[in-house]
């Protein structure tokens, strides 16, 4: 076992964990923060998107050890007290959700977007969004939502 | 995921020292290939030793004549890079098309080339543009460092320490990408350099490889037309679910001409 540090979602933790330990089992396991979820688990569907250093990671796809000193936000890490962030309130009111599972990822992977590009194009949310799977196949809302999402950011 | 020693690297020494003393050690970089590996058994390190922390293997230098990349620059900083925008359209290009936002965050040229999967993007740009190699023991030129599927030139513990481009006169880079990740079906790098013309398939062989008939076709007339006529025989290429040899083939002639048309 090792002895694993990281800032997430601003407070400051510390953990045991093995060399294996993927970051999003220290997340949900370790931290119980369980909205970040573990979809493929082989880095494609992006439900377990995070940011590490401000950028989107799959975080099953990384070491808790490789986030030794990182700052890490999750989903839960988004809403001001009961507040929702403008990207979560924007997928509440277009229903950009159909399970939901996909969700947090989705939501994760649309800030990265938005910090990026204050204001996306659908070409240009379709085409960042190829990270990120829905089995719902509920894109068009997902799509719209991202687009109201980051404008609101924006305000 | 089996079980293994993980290990953070102070320095490209330090991680050969930590390599060369285990049992059985591997380097890390993004660790986007790797970790996949190991989660599915497929690969059982003793040691894993990362990369991540040696900030003297990351970063992007522009000469007149090159572009200088560090082995663990990712693919995102290659994508959106001012400089490799201007000096190489082509490479930032090439490297904004690897997989998604996430993997292009983690993942870095020096883990690609060192892996080289059959159908991995950045072989292509080393070979088509002519790139060597720099590792901490030596230079390998592009030409040499591809030798088979997910075999390189690499010594056991040798460590890529950047990638220089030499500046072509003109160059683009064409895939037909899977669609689901990504990944080159058939890639084509086609570029008018220093030292003359240079095409260089990916996703279609076993390893990268240059296209000679079609470099021959194209030094007197750098045009799509030159190239018809050129044939591309499937012996030796890849099948697989997604396409034949066959197919890989005749998509080699397309991508060709399409990235020759793209250099404009």
């Amino acid at each position: 076992m090792a002895t694993v540090s990281m800032t997430i979602n601003g407070k400051q933790v510390t953990g045991d964990v093995e060399g294996r330990t993927l970051l999003v089992d220290f997340l949900r396991e370790d931290q119980r923060l369980t909205g970040t979820h573990v979809g493929c688990d082989t880095s494609q569907c992006g439900a377990c998107t995070v940011h590490v250093d401000g950028k989107a990671v799959k975080s099953c796809t990384m070491l808790a050890l490789q986030a030794d000193g990182a700052a890490v936000t999750t989903i839960e890490g988004l809403a001001d007290g009961d507040v929702l962030h403008p990207m979560q309130e924007a997928f509440r009111e277009h229903h950009g959700l159909q399970c939901g599972f996909c969700t947090p990822g989705m939501i994760m992977s649309a800030t990265a977007l938005a910090a990026r590009n204050a204001a996306p194009t659908e070409a240009d949310v379709r085409h960042h969004l190829e990270g990120n799977l829905c089995r719902c196949t509920g894109y068009h809302n997902i799509v719209k939502a991202v687009m109201a999402g980051a404008r609101a950011m924006q305000a | 995921m089996y079980a293994f020693t993980y290990h953070k690297a102070e320095s490209v020494a330090d991680a050969a020292a930590k390599v060369a003393s285990a049992d059985d050690g591997v380097l890390m970089a993004g660790g986007m290939t790797l970790l996949p590996t190991m989660k599915q058994r497929l690969a059982q390190p003793s040691d894993v030793v990362d990369l991540g922390g040696v900030a003297s293997l990351a970063g992007i230098s522009v000469t007149a004549e090159t572009v200088s990349i560090g082995a663990m620059t990712t693919h995102d900083a290659v994508a959106n890079s001012a400089e490799v925008k201007q000096a190489i359209p082509a490479l930032a290009s090439l490297a904004s098309s690897i997989g998604d936002p996430m993997v292009r965050n983690r993942g870095t040229i020096g883990g690609s080339i060192a892996n080289n999967d059959p159908a991995a993007d950045y072989p292509g740009a080393v070979l088509g543009l002519g790139a060597t190699v720099v590792t901490d023991k030596r230079s390998i030129p592009g030409d040499d460092f591809f030798q088979g599927m997910f075999e390189t030139a690499l010594e056991p513990g040798e460590i890529i320490q950047r990638i220089d481009f030499p500046i072509p006169k003109k160059a683009a880079y064409v895939k037909f990408p899977n669609p689901a990740s990504r990944y080159a079906i058939v890639g084509v790098m086609a570029a008018e350099t220093a030292s003359g013309v240079r095409v260089a398939v990916t996703g279609a062989g076993p390893c990268a490889f240059r296209e000679t008939a079609m470099e021959t076709a194209l030094a007197g007339n750098f045009s799509p037309s030159a190239l018809d006529g050129v044939t591309v025989s499937p012996d030796g290429l890849n099948a697989d679910i997604h396409a034949s040899a066959v197919y890989r083939a005749h998509l080699i002639g397309v991508m060709a001409k399409r990235a020759v048309a793209a250099c404009g």
